[in-house]
């Protein structure tokens, strides 16, 4: 199974990359991405998250080839 | 319709040429919300704004949110035409804008438009100031 992972804004920042794929054998959450991809055992308070450009929970389960992504509160307007 | 512009826009302008190719006589109201760049944030002088969005995602929720709201109130059709990249204080930002045949929904479609913007749309707003680069932490609430 193959993640795409995304990071913007301040959270691409802190973990100094925007791009990130994840391979796997095994079933994955949304948390199991980010620690995989950010090398973190849990994500900032008030993180986003979306699959395939859906908002999830960070329990939500990835499927192969899902594009995954992680943000901050959303300060547009 | 919905559109991300990377250079300056006037959102009057904007607002003629798309109403221009709506049904004449068919809308009797319009309700429009421009947001635009202030030169001061919490207590510091800002010099210069850059807006980071999420390519596909953003597009996909403006989207969204015009078509909730031609769900929830008679809308001949409404706009959003949001700025990203680098933003110079009085540039205009956001234009949000619903007609309809009478005031009510266009009043509340309108607001809605910009409300649901502000909390969904993945956009992120990073000041320049004299202190250093800060990434904007949340919106002001609705009543402010």
């Amino acid at each position: 199974m193959n993640i795409t992972v995304k990071f913007f804004a301040s959270l691409r920042e802190q973990i100094g990359k925007s791009d990130e794929t994840v391979s796997s054998d095994t079933a994955l959450s949304v948390l199991h991405v980010w620690q995989q991809a950010s090398g973190l055992d849990s994500m900032p308070e008030n993180t986003l998250c979306a699959i395939n450009m859906e908002y999830v929970d960070a329990q939500t389960m990835v499927n192969d080839n899902d594009e995954v992504a992680f943000f901050p509160p959303v300060t547009g307007g | 319709m919905i559109n991300l512009r990377d250079q300056q826009f006037d959102p009057l302008e904007e607002l003629n040429i798309f109403q221009k190719n709506l049904p004449a006589g068919k809308y009797g109201a319009c309700c429009n919300f421009i947001g635009s760049m202030r030169d001061f944030n919490d207590g510091n002088d800002v010099s210069k704004m850059t807006l980071e969005y999420y390519p596909g995602m953003t597009e996909k929720f403006l989207e969204t949110i015009c078509d909730e709201a031609k769900e929830k109130w008679p809308l001949l059709d409404c706009l959003i035409i949001h700025r990203v990249g680098e933003i110079d204080p009085s540039d205009s930002i956001v234009l949000t804008a619903a007609w309809s045949a009478h005031r009510d929904a266009s009043f509340a479609a309108c607001r809605y438009l910009i409300e649901e913007l502000k909390h969904r749309a993945p956009f992120w707003k990073k000041e320049n100031t004299v202190n250093g680069d800060r990434w904007v932490s949340e919106n002001t609430p609705s009543d402010q």
